[in-house]
């Protein structure tokens, strides 16, 4: 923990960020600068590939394969910066956004230039209004001064940064809805292929890439592909923004290197457990992905430790919960989540996410009964695997993995007419 | 379409290579002035924006900012995901209830508040936190939810849902 020197929160707290000249004193924009001057964008794109960043968005799909997939057919190509962070658990964008846009700005103008894109859109979440504003101004700052726009650096290169503010949609983060949305429409998902490389924003060929994956590419243009891939494991290298909530000490974001285990991020970053309190269930990447526990503890936080454990490392929200908390309310705050931002296109995400949360919440209120215990157990592969985006397939991971292993506690819900902590609870207080 | 209503429609277009992208944005900027999205602004975008009023009014439906009745003058809105649940989303969410006399959803008799609570809001470490009128507010418990109704039923917000 003592060598890894953090690169994507530097400074974060400490000094301001948002002050152009604060950011050009700590060496910003110098990756720029080597970029357009020294590098042709095929040896940027060159780097980013041999640096083996995989996107942070929450798949996980390596950054360099993904710009190598654009056709070399003379059509614009775009460039889309997914800041549309909604994921629960989740609020590392949110907090890049407001606290280092320069950052966000570098990255863009140096990406576009690799992928040789026409334009760029940024795609704020709609609640991010004072991050809007934030990121609005650091923008005229940064096109004032030559790192925007028109003939940057003074070279040849002129790039615009359009700002696109979302309207309230957490399906919108998917990048073929957050396409749609762009263009002016509701937020639906595409079917693919064919895939945003080929037919993406206004049919053109375009990337989406995530506000920290973007925020990786100056430094590993500053320090080299080789310093990135040598963080963390070899397949999926480089510093990580994990964000830590619930029942821990110190909740925060907090910048590890990819594959520390999980029990280093929870007690010497996040400060440990409340005093007093065991744990019982960790989501390790989002409201979407499914939980771990207390023998889990050595896993190694990347994509493929994580996958490794059927779970996620998805968008690195890190929810923690501890033994007051009741899994079938955990459940319910999940289930509801889906079912209201389901974009309603595929039946069984949207008729399967309503039935659930009814089920659940029939359970929570103490009027479920066993034939719900028995669908909840049963209706995973009916749900999962069967829309065409990962919205559908995130409505039963958390709630499958904890009710394979709290049988009992749903069960009590159902045999007690109610929550057995809560009246554990109550018999406590009196 | 008012005048300032095309010029803004213009700038709007001139942002982006295809008109029907300006339709959202147009609709927050006309939200921002009339406090919600008017059949009137829903006519005005699908002009600009080159479609049918239906259509329109279909995409606006899609977003949960743009609002199709009107709202409080202040929108409040807390969280009830399972970061805030997890650090007394519930507690706050009662007590903020019986404060504004409010359920999930209602806007106030007098048109001075509408109640909502909402999903994930992206800052889970400073839970329970809400927004009001799109204004973050960070580790709320009853007692400060008390003070922050103080400080907004002494103000009269220019808008409820500013466009930018």
């Amino acid at each position: 923990m003592a060598t890894f020197e953090p690169v994507l929160t530097r400074g974060i707290g400490e000094i301001d960020l948002t002050d152009i000249e604060v950011y050009k004193q700590t060496g910003g924009f110098a990756s720029l600068d080597k970029a357009l001057r020294q590098m042709t964008p095929e040896a940027v794109a060159g780097e980013v590939s041999a640096s083996n960043l995989r996107g942070r968005g929450g798949a996980g799909f390596p950054t360099g394969k993904k710009w190598s997939f654009l056709p070399n057919d003379g059509r614009p190509r775009y460039l889309v910066c997914n800041c549309d962070e909604a994921e629960p658990g989740t609020f590392k964008d949110h907090m890049l956004l407001e606290a280092t846009p320069f950052s966000i700005i570098e990255g863009l103008i140096i990406s576009a230039y690799a992928i040789r894109a026409q334009k760029i859109f940024m795609y704020i979440r709609g609640e991010f209004l004072d991050g809007y504003r934030i990121f609005r101004r650091a923008l005229e700052q940064a096109t004032l001064q030559g790192y925007a726009g028109r003939r940057i650096l003074g070279t040849d290169l002129s790039m615009d940064i359009v700002m696109h503010r979302g309207a309230g949609a957490y399906i919108c983060g998917e990048e073929t809805a957050m396409l749609e949305s762009i263009e002016g429409k509701r937020g639906e998902p595409r079917l693919k292929p064919p895939f945003p490389a080929n037919a993406g924003l206004y049919g053109m060929p375009t990337v989406v890439n995530n506000v920290e994956t973007i925020c990786c590419v100056p430094p590993i243009i500053t320090r080299g592909a080789a310093w990135f891939a040598s963080i963390g494991p070899e397949k999926c290298p480089g510093p990580k923004i994990i964000s830590v909530s619930g029942h821990v000490r110190k909740p925060g974001n907090y910048e590890v290197p990819m594959g520390i285990p999980a029990r280093e991020l929870i007690d010497d970053y996040a400060g440990g457990l409340l005093p007093g309190r065991r744990l019982k269930a960790i989501q390790p990447g989002g409201g979407s992905s499914a939980a771990i526990f207390e023998e889990d503890l050595d896993t190694r936080i990347d994509f493929d430790s994580l996958a490794a454990k059927k779970t996620m490392l998805g968008s690195g929200g890190f929810v923690v919960m501890d033994d007051t908390t009741c899994m079938v309310r955990a459940s319910q705050t999940l289930v509801r989540f889906f079912e209201h931002e389901s974009c309603g296109q595929c039946t069984p995400c949207r008729e399967g996410g309503q039935w659930v949360a009814r089920m659940v919440s029939r359970l929570e209120a103490g009027e479920g009964s066993a034939s719900d215990l028995r669908v909840l157990n049963t209706i995973n592969n009916t749900i999962t695997g069967t829309n065409l985006c990962p919205l559908g397939d995130s409505i039963m991971p958390f709630l499958s993995s904890v009710l394979r292993r709290f049988p009992e506690e749903f069960e009590a819900h159902v045999r007690m007419a109610g929550c057995p902590l809560r009246a554990v609870a109550l018999g406590a207080t009196g | 379409m008012t005048p300032e209503r095309r010029a803004r429609a213009e700038e709007l277009i001139a942002r982006y290579p295809q008109a029907q992208s300006a339709l959202i944005p147009f609709l927050q900027f006309c939200q921002a002035q009339d406090g919600y999205v008017t059949e009137q602004a829903i006519s005005d975008g699908a002009e600009m924006a080159g479609i049918t009023p239906a259509k329109a009014r279909s995409i606006a439906s899609f977003y949960s900012l743009l609002f199709k009745e009107p709202v409080g003058k202040h929108v409040v809105q807390i969280c009830r995901t399972l970061s805030c649940m997890l650090r007394g989303a519930d507690e706050l969410q009662a007590h903020a209830r019986k404060r504004l006399g409010l359920r999930n959803g209602e806007t106030s008799a007098d048109g001075a508040f509408t109640y909502e609570e909402v999903e994930c809001l992206a800052a889970c470490d400073r839970a329970p936190c809400l927004q009001h009128n799109l204004e973050f507010h960070y580790d709320v418990t009853p007692a400060e939810f008390d003070r922050l109704l103080e400080t907004w039923a002494a103000r009269d917000p220019a808008t409820t849902m500013p466009a930018e």
